[in-house]
C-alpha cells in the first residue's frame, strides 16, 4: 500500500481554501442521518463533537473518566499561540508557520503546518466568544506573552490555567449540544477495539468501568481523540490514566503508526523522591530565565548546596553553551541534565536533579522583582517538595511530557482506515520531531473546530444516510475478544502487580530509548521487551472480577499494549540513525558533540504497519519535501 | 525540610457496589515517607493490599497536578484533607504525625451516588452545566477577538470563578450539600464577561432549578464550601449568583 498524505495543489497559502472548496459536502437535510463516535473528550475530542453536533450530525461522545472535562488537556498550563500579531512585533501566518516547523526540526509537513497558523486565529475568536477569560491588558485588549522557539509574543494565556480554561470552553459548548439533543456522552467507558469491515472503520466497542458490560456501537465515522502515548514510560507528566490502548488497538486493526519515536522530554520538573512515586510534576519553563542551572564539579559530593563554594560548581550550561546558556532548547537542557547526573553529579537524595539557582537573580533584581516573576511557581514547589526556592537552589530533572508521534493520518485527519479519523496528540500531524510550547492547545482545538467538521463531509458523502450498514457477526466476533482479553488477564493470578512490571519497562525505556540513544542500547531494549511482556502475561496479579469496577484490570490491559507499543518505538528509533528533534542519536553527532539531522536519508515520515505482536512490523516511509522553507540546522553554541 | 517515615493508621469506608451496604475497614501502614502524596500513599496501600491477595481501595485520581478535578475524599472530616486550598493530590503526608489515624470516606451528597469505595458519580454536575452553563455560539461565526475590551480586573474576576475544578468538595462540605459554589462559579464568569449578557436570565434560573430538580439541598450560608474549596473560590460568587437570579426572577420578560 502507499501513502497518499493527499496535500492539495497550490501555493501554501491557498490550498486550505481550496480544499474546502473541492470537497464534497453532506446536504444539511441529510446530515441528521450520520452518526460519528468520538472517542476522547479533551481539547480535540470536545471542540470536534460539540462542532459536529452544531453542523447537525449525531454525535456519541465516549470518555473513560466520569465527566468530559476531565481530560488531560485540562493540565496545560501556559498557553496558545497565534499569529494575530496584536503585538505588532512582525508576526504573521508564515512566521508562526516557519517557527513551527523548524521547531519540529523540519520533521511535519509543510501544508499542515501551514494550515493549522492560519487556523490559529479562528480559534482565538471562538474560544473568547465562549467566555473564556483570556488575560487582558489594561485597556481591555487580549495580553500576549513569549514563548519558547520565538521571537514574537503571539502566546495567549489564561492565568497558569489556559489548558483548564480552553478545555471548559469546549466542553461547555459540548455541554450545549448534549442539552439540544445532538450529543450523547457515555462516561467511565473504555475502547476496547475497533470495529473495521471490508476495510472500513464502522464502530468501537466498550467496556463499562463501573459493571464490566461489553458493548457495541455503530457509526459512519470514529473518530480517535485519545491523547499521548508518555506513560509507556511510566513516570511522565502526563495523567495517570492517559494511554494508548484504543490507538494501539486501532493499529492492530489497521492503522499506521507514525514516528512512535518522537517523545518530547521536558527539562524542568521537580525530581522523583522515591520509588513509590506515581508521576512527575512539570514546572513552567520561564524558570530558566533568571535561574542558573549547575551541580558540583566533583562527583559525589552530598554537601548541602550552600556549603559548596563557588569555585568547586559547574555551571554546565553556561560553560557548554555561552550564547545561549541556561535558555538553549528543552532537549539540549534535557540531555546535559541526564548527563551530568550519569555521571554521579546529580544532587539530592536520589542524585537524579540538578540545582536550578535563583540567588545571583535575587541579589541583581532584589527579591520582590523575582517573587513578582515566580511567585507562584515558587510556591507551587514548595508545596510539593516543602523547600523555599529563596533560601535554597530548587532541584530540577526532565521528564516524559509529550508525544510528537502518533497514529498516521492525511491532510484530512484520515487514517489509514477509511472511516477513522484521528486527532489532536493522538494523530501524527503538526509537530515534527519537537512540539513548541504553547503548540499542543493550538492543534487540539484547529483539529476539533475547524478541521474535521470541514474535511469529515467528504468521507460520509460515500457512505449512505441512515442506520450504518454492518454485520452482527463481525461486532459479535469484536465483542467476544474483549471478552475473552478481559478473562486472560484475570486469569493469570501471578506475583507481580501491574505498576511493578510498568516501572520495569518504564525505566528500560528512559535508559535507553529516552534523550540520547545508540544502537547497542536500542537492541538491548528490543531483546529485553518481549521477555517483560512475557513475564507480564505469566506473572501479573490482578485483584477482583471483570464484573464490577476494577482499576486494577483497567491499568492492567493499558500496560499490555503499551508492552507491545514499546516495541514499536524502540523499532522505529533503531531504523532512525539520525539526531533529530528531541532526541540526540549518539551515532550522528557533530565534532562538537551536537545533535546532527540527516537529511538525505532521514527526511521522511516512518509510518508502520502491523504484522502481528512480536513480529517486525513494515516500515512505509512518506517523504518530507520543503519547497517554501530551507531546513536549516541548529547551533546554539 | 528532611523527609521523615511515619507509621500511620487508615480507617477506609468500603462499599463494594452502588447498592451494597458499606463500611469502615481498619488497616495500617508503617514507614510512610513524609515526601509522599496522599494519593501515593494510597498507591502503597493497594500494593500491599493486592499482594496480600485482598481488593484494593477504589478511588477516583488523574491529573495528581490539582487541575482535573477527578479525586476527592473526605479526611477526618474534611473534603480534600486539612490543607487550605489544596486538592487531595496536592496533599503531603509530611502534614500528618507519627501514629495519626486517618479517617477516609467518599463525597457524601444525594446527588452524588457512590459507585465503590471512594469512587463516586458526579455527573449531576454536567447535568447543570447542560441547563445553560455556556454561550450558545457555534463554531465559526464569532466575531474578531479583540472586538470587545474587557477591563482587566473583570476579566480576572471572571477567572476568579472559572478556576472552578468541578471535584465536588463544596457539596460534600455543605450541610445541606447544595452546589451553590459550583453552579455560582459558572453564572458569576458568565455575568462578569459581556460574551454571557444575552443569555443571563435563563441561565441563572434553569441552572438554580437543575440543581434543585436534583437533589442539591439550598444555601444556608454556612460558609464550608469555600473553607473546602481547592481552589479557594470565594462566596462572594454565591452573592452574584443570588442577584443574577432574583433580577431573573423578578423582572422577567
Amino acid at each position: 500500500m502507499t501513502l497518499d498524505a493527499k496535500i492539495p495543489d497550490g501555493s501554501l497559502a491557498e490550498k486550505w481554501d481550496k480544499h474546502c472548496f473541492a470537497g464534497k459536502l453532506v446536504n444539511p437535510a441529510n446530515k441528521k442521518k450520520y452518526n460519528i463516535i468520538i472517542v476522547g473528550s479533551g481539547l480535540a475530542g470536545a471542540s470536534a463533537a460539540a462542532t459536529l453536533a452544531e453542523l447537525g450530525y449525531n454525535v456519541q461522545v465516549f470518555t473513560m473518566h466520569d465527566s468530559p472535562r476531565r481530560a488531560h488537556s485540562i493540565a496545560a498550563q501556559g498557553g496558545i499561540n497565534a499569529a494575530k500579531n496584536y503585538q505588532n512585533d512582525g508576526d504573521s501566518i508564515f512566521r508562526l508557520f516557519y517557527d513551527t516547523i523548524k521547531g519540529g526540526d523540519f520533521r511535519a509537513r509543510e501544508a499542515n503546518v501551514y494550515r493549522l497558523a492560519q487556523i490559529s486565529n479562528n480559534i482565538i475568536d471562538q474560544c473568547v466568544a465562549q467566555g473564556v477569560p483570556f488575560a487582558r491588558e489594561y485597556g481591555g485588549s487580549l495580553a500576549n506573552r513569549s514563548f519558547g522557539g520565538a521571537q514574537v509574543s503571539r502566546t495567549f494565556y489564561a492565568r497558569g490555567q489556559t489548558g483548564q480554561q480552553l478545555l471548559l470552553g469546549a466542553y461547555s459548548a459540548l455541554m450545549r449540544q448534549v442539552h439540544l439533543g445532538k450529543v450523547t456522552i457515555h462516561a467511565r467507558q473504555e475502547m476496547m477495539d475497533l470495529v473495521v469491515e471490508a476495510g472500513l472503520a464502522k464502530g468501537i466497542v466498550t467496556r463499562d468501568m463501573r459493571t464490566g458490560a461489553i458493548a457495541s456501537h455503530t457509526a459512519h465515522a470514529v473518530v480517535l481523540a485519545t491523547g499521548g502515548y508518555g506513560n509507556v514510560y511510566y513516570l511522565s507528566t502526563n495523567a495517570m490514566s492517559s494511554n494508548v490502548t484504543a490507538a494501539w488497538r486501532a493499529h492492530k486493526k489497521g492503522a499506521f503508526f507514525a514516528n512512535p519515536c518522537f517523545v518530547q522530554i521536558h527539562p524542568t520538573c521537580i525530581p522523583m523522591h522515591g520509588d513509590y512515586q506515581s508521576k512527575l510534576t512539570l514546572m513552567s519553563e520561564s524558570l530558566r530565565n533568571d535561574g542558573r542551572v549547575w551541580v558540583p564539579k566533583k562527583a559525589g559530593d552530598t554537601r548541602p548546596p550552600a556549603q559548596i563554594p563557588e569555585a568547586e560548581r559547574d555551571y554546565y550550561l553556561e560553560n557548554k553553551y555561552p550564547s545561549f546558556g541556561n535558555l538553549v532548547p528543552r532537549d539540549v537542557a534535557s540531555r546535559n541534565a541526564k548527563e551530568v547526573c550519569d555521571t554521579k553529579k546529580g544532587v539530592g537524595e536520589t542524585g537524579l536533579a540538578v540545582y536550578l539557582d535563583f540567588a545571583d537573580a535575587i541579589k541583581r533584581d532584589g527579591i520582590e522583582t523575582i517573587l513578582r516573576k515566580y511567585g507562584n511557581l515558587f510556591q507551587m514547589y514548595e508545596k510539593i517538595t516543602a523547600q523555599d526556592p529563596v533560601k535554597q537552589p530548587m532541584m530540577i530533572y526532565p521528564a516524559v511530557h509529550y508525544a510528537m508521534g502518533g497514529l498516521w493520518v492525511d491532510y484530512n485527519l484520515m487514517s489509514t482506515i477509511p472511516g477513522l479519523f484521528v486527532l489532536g496528540e493522538a494523530n501524527f500531524s503538526d509537530h515534527g520531531a519537537n512540539r513548541l510550547g504553547a503548540s499542543a492547545l493550538m492543534q487540539g482545538l484547529a483539529d476539533g473546530y475547524f478541521i474535521l467538521p470541514n474535511t469529515i463531509g467528504a468521507y460520509l458523502s460515500s457512505c449512505a444516510p441512515g442506520v450504518p450498514d454492518r454485520s452482527a457477526r463481525v461486532f459479535a466476533e469484536a465483542e467476544k475478544n474483549a471478552e475473552s482479553l478481559i478473562s486472560k488477564l484475570l486469569a493469570i493470578k501471578g506475583k507481580r502487580t501491574t505498576d511493578d512490571i510498568h516501572k520495569e519497562l518504564g525505566k528500560l525505556l528512559w535508559d535507553h530509548c529516552g534523550m540520547a540513544r545508540n544502537s547497542s542500547g536500542l537492541q538491548k531494549a528490543l531483546d529485553r521487551i518481549p521477555q517483560i511482556r512475557e513475564e507480564f502475561w505469566n506473572n501479573v496479579l490482578i485483584p477482583g472480577t471483570g464484573k464490577e469496577l476494577n482499576q486494577s484490570l483497567e491499568r492492567a490491559g493499558r500496560l499490555a499494549d503499551f508492552l507491545e507499543f514499546a516495541e514499536l518505538m524502540v523499532t522505529d528509533a533503531l531504523d532512525r540513525e539520525e539526531s533529530c528533534g528531541c532526541h540526540l542519536r549518539e551515532e550522528s553527532q557533530t565534532a562538537e558533540h551536537e545533535a546532527k539531522r540527516d537529511d538525505e536519508k532521514y527526511a521522511y515520515v516512518s509510518a508502520w504497519q502491523h504484522q502481528g505482536t512480536g513480529k517486525t512490523p513494515i516500515l512505509h516511509k512518506e517523504p518530507l519535501t520543503f519547497e517554501n522553507v530551507t531546513p536549516s540546522q541548529r547551533s546554539y553554541k | 525540610m528532611q523527609s521523615k517515615k511515619i507509621d500511620i493508621s487508615l480507617k477506609i469506608w468500603r462499599q463494594e457496589h452502588p447498592d451494597a451496604q458499606g463500611n469502615f475497614q481498619h488497616y495500617s501502614l508503617s514507614g510512610i515517607s513524609t515526601d509522599m502524596s496522599f494519593l501515593e500513599m494510597l498507591d502503597v496501600l493497594n500494593e500491599k493490599l493486592t499482594l496480600e491477595g485482598k481488593e484494593p481501595v477504589a478511588f477516583d485520581h488523574d491529573c495528581r497536578e490539582g487541575i482535573c478535578g477527578m479525586c476527592g475524599a473526605v479526611v477526618n472530616g474534611q473534603p480534600h484533607g486539612p490543607e487550605p486550598g489544596t486538592t487531595l493530590c496536592q496533599l503531603h503526608m509530611r502534614h500528618f504525625r507519627d501514629g495519626d489515624q486517618l479517617v477516609i470516606e467518599p463525597f457524601r451528597a444525594r446527588a452524588f451516588r457512590i459507585e465503590k469505595d471512594l469512587v463516586v458519580d458526579r455527573s449531576s454536575l454536567d447535568k447543570i452545566i447542560q441547563a445553560g452553563g455556556y454561550v450558545s455560539v457555534n463554531t465559526g461565526g464569532a466575531p474578531e477577538a479583540n472586538t470587545i475590551p474587557i477591563a482587566q480586573k473583570t476579566a480576572e474576576q471572571a477567572m476568579d470563578a472559572a478556576a472552578c475544578i468541578g471535584c465536588g468538595a463544596c457539596v460534600a462540605a455543605c450541610p445541606n450539600a447544595s452546589a451553590m459554589l459550583f453552579v455560582s462559579a459558572k453564572v458569576s464568569q458568565l455575568a462578569l464577561l459581556p460574551q454571557g449578557h444575552p443569555e443571563r436570565r435563563e441561565r441563572a434560573l434553569s441552572m438554580v432549578g437543575k440543581m434543585d430538580e436534583l437533589g442539591f439541598g439550598n444555601c444556608s450560608n454556612e460558609r464550608e464550601c469555600e473553607a473546602a474549596c481547592p481552589k479557594s473560590i470565594s462566596i462572594r460568587h454565591i452573592a452574584r449568583l443570588n442577584r443574577e437570579f432574583i433580577k431573573a426572577a423578578l423582572f422577567s420578560e
